[in-house]
């Protein structure tokens, strides 16, 4: 399984300020009532974005100006709550490519990296700076240079940090763990059978 | 130094390390339901790879079964596509399935511990944050996102990065009126909502010690609400009387040998830990939530806090859930209104929050203004309750009794909140739009909590509406 190396990455962006974003306002539990994940694109921040009769809201993702970010800004432990791979997948869908948040709930991080879809951290003062830097050129791009840890746009960079391991997973093209595991099976033969509970039903 | 039960169960079931500096770890046991495996099921298919241990998988259906009217097909088709998605799944790839017919269906971390498949030195994942319940056994326990689902079909393991530990002392007896749940807010208020990134928390001191297994489970099923993914609590002889004779557990002959191996197990009493933080049980007292995220609490007779209580950065997220709750800063959240009274969820609907709770209500009834539902857990605690009498209290009480499932919970059924309704829950978030709708209000609080609320139609003090001391 080859994927591609997720090095570097342009995109406009959008600012959804607030911090503790939950999983549930990701994509509201309603929504998961679905076999696949197709289609889970359109209730992205369904709640944040429409009202009971289904009439848009003012939000970041609503507004024109920011009509085709791929590039979602938030604040801190963004993704909290349910274990939900639903809500990247509905952000993927709706053609978010990357997260940049003071920080991430873990969960929501590694099914996130799991799709290629990086989430980097900022300093919240670097968080705002960037979000008036779109707010003044919506339509500027923003390059995201993932091996280097650095988000630039205009002419100003700021740091934005990845854990090793997720770096390396999305740098050498191995963010899905899968041909990995599935390469180590002998190794889990083994250490399953050196553990008794392993053989009963 | 000594290692604490995570270093020595992590050592267990490492297979070996990934080139990315990730461990590769067996997970021995894995339960599925039917919200986050049908996607799973489908990537396997696509790359043409089958369920490496079906033995090793336990499924049931939760979280949208409805809990009145049960009979299938389900009105609400989505709701019946998957669930007959999950028993293809399963009939497919031999994995056994605790279907509505086999009276053992309930929610996933009920009935993995109800049928003894929980059990102590074991890993455990499922598709579902709230599997750091089963760690009250002293197993390490994960909730994992759908591809990680597929991953551990496929290969019985997943990459994960070790975290540090916490240790999380709590001594001393709690006051009557007191419950394991306002342990575990009151955990989550100090530390934060994510205080715990990065770590597994371990809980242990002598009020846990003298905790029942279901109490155990209550606090370690909160752990991921403060952030860390894994909770645990050291095996001792409450969990091993708790497993023997359960159907999933050592057979009596193996039974001694099993406790033996999984003594083994628990952190040794020298064992060095990340961070170690102690509470008193006497601090501690009912707690309930007034905000939109469960680190948002206060003691029941306090004030919500008024923005200058709090620190600069939590004052953004107050706003909104002073917006969101309707609740005012600054004044008693005692005498709120109350429109519905949940008695359910994964944290607090196993047999002992129910005979607790039915020992008070008995002969109190549910105010006309409130509706009030009990939703046992599992059928296997619902034909216990009915059996000794329990349903019948709650029904006198002016409770709907219903079947056993997630209910409103998540209102992933036609259990939902309408409108800004105000509901006192004994489930485990007050997100926005949690139950079901997006003005919906949850304030999360222990089962007697919840009679309390049903019976006075506000939120109050059940010390003084039971008259405890
Ligand atoms: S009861 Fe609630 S928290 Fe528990 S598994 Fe069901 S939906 Fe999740």
């Amino acid at each position: 399984m080859s994927l591609p190396k997720i090095t570097q990455l342009a995109g406009t962006g959008v600012y959804v300020p607030g911090d503790d974003v939950d999983t549930d306002r990701i994509i509201p539990a309603r929504y998961m009532k679905c076999v696949t994940f197709d289609g889970l694109g359109e209730y992205a921040f369904y709640d944040e974005r429409f009202d009971a009769g289904g009439n848009p809201k003012p939000h970041p993702i609503n507004d024109p100006r920011y009509a085709g970010a791929s590039i979602l800004l938030a604040g801190r432990n963004f993704g909290c709550g349910s274990s939900r791979e639903h809500a990247p997948q509905a952000l993927y869908r709706h053609g978010i490519r990357a997260v940049l948040a003071e920080s991430f709930a873990e969960i929501f991080f590694g099914n996130s990296i799991t799709l290629g879809m990086p989430c980097l951290v900022m300093d919240g003062r670097d968080i705002r700076a960037l979000a008036a830097l779109i707010d003044e050129a919506p339509q500027t791009e923003i390059n995201i240079d993932v091996a280097n840890g650095q988000v630039n746009m205009a002419d100003i960079s700021f740091p934005a940090a990845l854990p090793d391991h997720a770096k390396e997973a999305l740098v050498n093209g191995r963010w899905d763990a899968i041909a990995d595991l599935l390469e180590g099976l002998d190794d889990v033969n083994a250490t399953a059978a050196r553990l008794p509970y392993m053989a009963s039903a | 130094m000594g290692k604490t039960l995570f270093d020595k169960v992590w050592a267990a079931h490492t297979v070996r390390e990934l080139p990315n500096g990730m461990t590769q770890l067996l997970i021995g046991t894995h339960l599925i339901h039917e919200v986050t495996s049908p996607q799973a099921f489908g990537m396997l298919r696509d790359l043409g790879l089958k369920v490496l241990y079906p033995h090793r998988t336990f499924a049931t259906v939760d979280h949208i079964v409805p809990t009145d009217e049960r009979e299938e097909p389900f009105s609400d088709e989505l709701a019946d596509a998957m669930i007959k998605e999950l028993r293809k799944n399963c009939a497919e790839s031999g994995i056994k399935f605790f279907d509505i017919a086999s009276g053992k269906q309930g929610i996933v971390h009920i009935v993995g511990p109800e049928q003894g498949i929980t059990q102590p030195g074991t890993t455990i994942a499922c598709g579902d944050s709230h599997t750091s319940t089963h760690g009250a056994f002293g197993a390490i326990a994960f909730g994992i996102g759908t591809s990680q689902v597929r991953d551990v079909l496929a290969t019985q393991t997943m990459a994960l990065q070790k975290p540090k530990v916490r240790r999380i002392n709590v001594d001393g007896k709690l006051a009557p009126g007191v419950y394991s749940k306002d342990v575990i807010l009151h955990i989550i208020r100090m530390l934060g909502v994510n205080g715990g990134l990065g770590y597994a928390y371990e809980y242990g001191g002598s009020t846990f010690d003298a905790f029942t297994q279901e109490e155990r489970m209550t606090v370690c099923n909160m752990s991921i609400e403060g952030g860390a993914r894994v909770g645990y609590v050291n095996p001792d002889q409450t969990t091993y009387d708790y497993l023997r004779g359960r159907p999933y557990a050592p057979s009596q002959a193996e039974f001694e040998a099993a406790v033996a191996r999984w003594k083994s197990f628990a952190s040794d009493a020298d064992a060095a830990y990340d961070d170690v933080v102690n509470y008193k049980a006497s601090d501690i007292g009912p707690t309930v939530t007034w905000g939109i995220n469960p680190g948002q609490a206060i003691f029941i007779d306090e004030d919500v806090p008024a923005p200058g209580d709090l620190p600069e950065k939590d004052r953004a997220t107050a706003e909104e859930a002073y917006e969101h709750m309707k609740l005012k800063p600054g004044r008693p959240i005692k005498g709120t209104k109350v429109d519905v009274a949940f008695l359910g969820s994964c944290t607090n609907a196993r047999l002992s929050d129910l005979q607790e709770v039915a020992r008070y209500v008995k002969g109190k009834k549910v105010k006309s203004s409130v509706k009030g539902i009990v939703v046992p857990g599992s059928q296997g605690v619902a034909t216990l309750a009915e059996s000794m009498g329990l349903a019948d209290i709650f029904r006198d009480a002016g409770f709907e009794w219903r079947g056993a499932g997630c209910s409103m919970c998540l209102g992933m059924n036609p259990d939902k909140l309408v409108g800004d309704q105000l509901c006192a829950s004994s489930s485990n978030r007050n997100f926005k739009g949690r139950q079901g709708s997006p003005t919906g209000r949850t304030v999360l609080m222990s089962p007697l909590m919840v009679a309390a609320a049903a019976v006075t139609g506000e939120i109050s003090d059940a010390r003084e509406v039971f008259t405890l001391s």
